[in-house]
């Protein structure tokens, strides 16, 4: 065996350790933005939940949104335009007592990353996933993105989209997906109450936030969301019912639901991996010193 | 025994059918590759024969079941001779099952070899005595009656083995990379299932309860290299494996793990391309793919071990360097290296390796810059978890402390010249990283007339060539490269110096060494010997291209 004593694990409590909170970096989002809710309500969530800044990891992939991790205190990767999904995977195997959240758009996550994120859901990941869902592309000035409507005039479609819309809940819901909700970036407090609820939540939680585009998104606006939505605990929903959450995941149009569709509780894939019952796996012992009997197959 | 081995496995791209077989040779010194010409031959249909019989040399046998095949004396090459032998016949004795025909022929094979019968059995026991039933019987009783058949019916090979010492480890090279990856401290393997890299995910699976290892199969390459630098990110040795196409895949994520720094081990096992390509054929095509993947400049660097021992110490090499030097790492190997089967001595799998804390920022650093400018480029590394070290790594240019320079930085004097120091510390690695790997290595008598330039599995047939040179009166010795990037520029210089004529020989079309060699040293190497028909090199055509070369220059 390794050295367990090599391998010091650093301090994880204590009673000063920093809660979550603005980084040194200042949102670089145009004024108005969606965004600022989602990053507030980020914010608001992990400190109700008083988990130390140092043991929280902000992963993104590309795109405006993908910035939100230097805008907190916490640990954050910054990666490449679709693949937030797996790092995040593999930060949280490498190291499942961290809170793993992943942030990012509708073109990151629904677009170019769609197939990790399916995967990531059936695997019921215990990682949660708030999207910044504007319906378009953003940084690269303005094109349709999987998420815009039918009929949008986008720079990439002039003649309005001629394609369907994904509908990320749907998606979600049969993907496996324990934890689905939605979320309007106006409203602040109901999403920070999502997203504290998807990070208690033990699995995989979608929290896709309607977070307007103030500059290339002239339809999906934040009137046109305050004109219609409601909000599925007002409505009665219960949560607890598949069919039921799918029957609500079609809604899309004058009416549009936001909060909680899906919640349920099944065994995470750490809970199923063999080698993380023997804790987190950067705290193991690693080399092949004791197992030299594995060597036996070979003569 | 105690023999040497090396054995080849070919197949191909189908599940049933096809033509498949198994080469094996062995002696008491060391093979290095299959080697020319067999013994031994055993047919379980005719396309085997027609397809092998030009391989025999004088004194082969060929053994066959003439139930199933039928062989002329007249079709059998000069100087060998056959045995009719009834496996069929025999095996039915025990079980209807034809598979037990196989032991009757083990037997047969056993007895030409001079391998003696309770060597056989006790190979026999260690694979069938968990069995449950009578099929460890039947197995040894099957292949004592091809032994004795054969001893009635056929005689000895004058090149029958003898016991040579004690036994030896037997192992392919992507099992010795499984080993050395688990030795050198992977905690992490992603993989997604591409021949022929797919075996180092299996041994790492059947093993990962026992060793501690996580082993997933990710739903396609871009996330297996993605969870790997996530796990490294997150505080563990990581790794993935694939070959071209899927390495193709990856090529973005390697650039990401270049500029965010983060350790990162990956496995290239290379087939014959482009495209899809011969999948179950060797090829050292992915050369070129290696050294440029991934947009912009970064510092990474390329191992290529011919051999399993090698192959298990390039692999713990691999890990260390990526972990001291913050880079991606690529293990080139192949087809012929992966899949081939080779002994290793015990002593050339160490496993007393060290593992050092990959916690090495101490906790209350103040003002802590994970990027900050070093001398060697390499930059003190936390982890997540770490209190009071949070920061945030990223795919764009960042400054010392992690922080974009890439969107409202961007253009700003300052801020140019700080990309260009970031740019600075990042390739100053590539000193530092060339001066911690293997350097070149001769390899033959100083003074040869001729030296084989190579790199990976080709060595192994150069090996074989060599001594059958210096019996044809013709001295040769090999410069072989176990680091392949960065090019060690000024030992290759002085090592080509030294040669009289150089033979250039690598697996594929363009001469993607030579060309990578040309470019970091200004030496051109004139004569080539390049392959590309999906099969590995073999000793006799290195002879006649190394024969040619000395004769016309």
């Amino acid at each position: 065996m390794a050295e367990t004593s090599a391998r010091p694990v650093p301090s994880t409590t204590g009673p000063t350790l920093p809660l979550i909170g603005k980084s040194d970096t200042k949102p670089t989002w145009c004024p108005g933005c969606g965004d600022f809710g989602v990053v507030a309500a980020v914010e608001m969530a992990v400190k109700r939940l008083q988990i130390p800044s140092h043991n929280v990891v902000i992963v993104s992939g590309i795109g405006c949104s993908s910035n939100l991790p230097h805008f907190l205190s916490s640990y954050g990767f910054h990666g490449i335009h679709g693949r937030a999904v797996p790092v995040a995977e593999g930060i949280h195997w490498a190291n499942h007592d961290l809170t793993v959240i992943v942030t990012g758009g509708d073109g990151d996550g629904f677009g170019i990353g769609i197939g990790h994120l399916v995967h990531a859901m059936r695997r019921n990941v215990n990682l949660t996933y708030v999207t910044m869902d504007n319906q378009i592309y953003g940084l690269t000035t303005g094109q349709a993105s999987p998420t815009s409507m039918m009929g949008q005039r986008t720079k990439s479609t002039p003649e309005g989209v001629i394609e369907n819309p994904i509908d990320p809940i749907s998606i979600a819901l049969a993907s496996g997906a324990t934890y689905v909700a939605r979320g309007f970036s106006a409203e602040v407090k109901h999403l920070a109450d999502l997203i504290a609820n998807g990070i208690q939540h033990k699995g995989f939680s979608l929290i896709d936030t309607m977070s307007p585009c103030v500059t290339y998104n002239k339809l999906n606006t934040f009137d046109y969301f305050r004109q219609r939505v409601y909000k599925l605990e007002a409505a009665g929903h219960d949560p607890t019912s598949l069919p039921k959450a799918f029957e609500r995941s079609i809604e899309w149009g004058d009416k549009i639901p936001i909060g909680l569709f899906y919640s349920t509780s099944k065994p995470t894939y750490e809970d199923l991996e063999e080698v993380l019952q023997g804790g987190p796996l950067w705290t193991q012992p690693a080399g092949l010193k004791g197992h030299e009997k594995v060597l036996d197959e070979f003569i | 025994m105690g023999l040497h081995v090396f054995g080849l496995n070919a197949y191909q791209s189908v599940i049933r059918g096809g033509h498949v077989w198994f080469q094996a040779r062995t002696s008491s010194e060391r093979p290095y590759s299959q080697g020319d010409g067999a013994d031994l031959l055993y047919c379980l249909n005719r396309e085997t024969f027609d397809v092998h019989a030009p391989a025999l040399r004088p004194g082969a046998t060929v053994i066959y079941d003439p139930e199933r095949l039928k062989i002329a004396d007249s079709e059998l090459p000069v100087g060998t001779r056959a045995l009719s032998l009834p496996t069929m016949e025999l095996a039915r004795k025990y079980t209807t099952q034809p598979i037990l025909q196989n032991a009757v022929g083990l037997g047969a094979a056993a007895f030409i070899s001079g391998i003696p019968l309770d060597v056989l059995h006790g190979v026999l026991t260690d694979s069938f005595g968990k069995k449950a039933g009578d099929i460890l019987q039947w197995n040894l009783r099957a292949s004592s009656d091809g032994y004795e058949y054969a001893r009635q019916h056929a005689s000895i090979s004058d090149r029958a083995v003898h016991r040579a010492g004690p036994p030896k480890l037997l192992m392919t090279g992507n099992q010795a990379i499984a080993l050395g990856a688990a030795a050198a401290g992977c905690k992490f393997l992603a993989q997604y299932p591409m021949t022929p890299a797919t075996s180092i995910m299996h041994w790492l699976a059947a093993h990962a309860q026992e060793l501690g290892i996580v082993v997933k199969q990710a739903e396609d390459e871009l996330a297996a290299i993605h969870m790997a630098i996530g796990a490294s990110y997150g505080g563990v040795r990581a790794m993935t494996a694939t070959s071209g196409g899927g390495f193709s895949l990856m090529v973005e994520a390697l650039g990401m793990a270049g500029m965010t720094e983060v350790p990162l081990v990956v496995v290239e096992s290379q087939r014959a391309g482009p495209s899809t390509g011969l999948p179950t054929k060797t090829e050292q095509g992915d050369l070129n793919l290696m050294l440029g993947a991934g947009q912009g400049d970064f510092p990474r660097a390329i191992l290529a071990p011919s051999n399993p021992a090698e192959a298990y110490r390039a692999t713990i090499d691999a890990f260390r360097l990526a972990e001291d030097w913050q880079i991606p790492v690529l293990l080139a190997s192949d087809l012929h290296l992966s899949e081939s089967t080779a002994t290793v001595d015990r002593e050339e799998v160490p496993t007393d390796v060290p593992i050092a804390s990959l916690v090495t920022v101490p906790l209350g650093t103040a003002d802590y810059h994970r990027y900050a400018y070093t001398e060697s480029g390499v930059s003190p590394r936390a982890l997540p978890g770490q209190p009071g070290l949070q920061y945030v790594t990223g795919s764009d240019e960042h400054d010392t402390k992690g922080h974009l320079i890439s969107d409202v930085r961007a253009g700003i004097p300052v801020w140019i010249a700080e990309r260009t120091h970031m740019m600075d510390k990042r390739m100053r690695k590539l000193a530092g990283i060339a001066a911690a790997s293997r350097p070149p290595v001769f390899e033959g008598p100083a003074d040869a007339a001729l030296t084989f330039v190579a790199w990976g599995s080709t060595i192994g047939a150069i090996r074989d060539a060599m001594p059958l040179l210096a019996a044809q009166g013709r001295s040769t010795n090999l410069l072989h490269f176990p680091t392949v990037f960065p090019l060690h520029a000024e030992a290759t210089r002085a090592a080509i110096a030294k040669t009289k004529t150089t033979l250039l020989v690598e697996g594929n079309f363009t001469g993607q060494f030579g060309r990578l060699l040309r470019a970091e040293t200004g030496i051109h190497l004139p004569n080539t010997l390049l392959k590309y028909d999906g099969e590995p090199f073999y000793p006799h055509e290195l002879v006649a291209r190394a024969r040619e070369v000395l004769t016309h220059g």
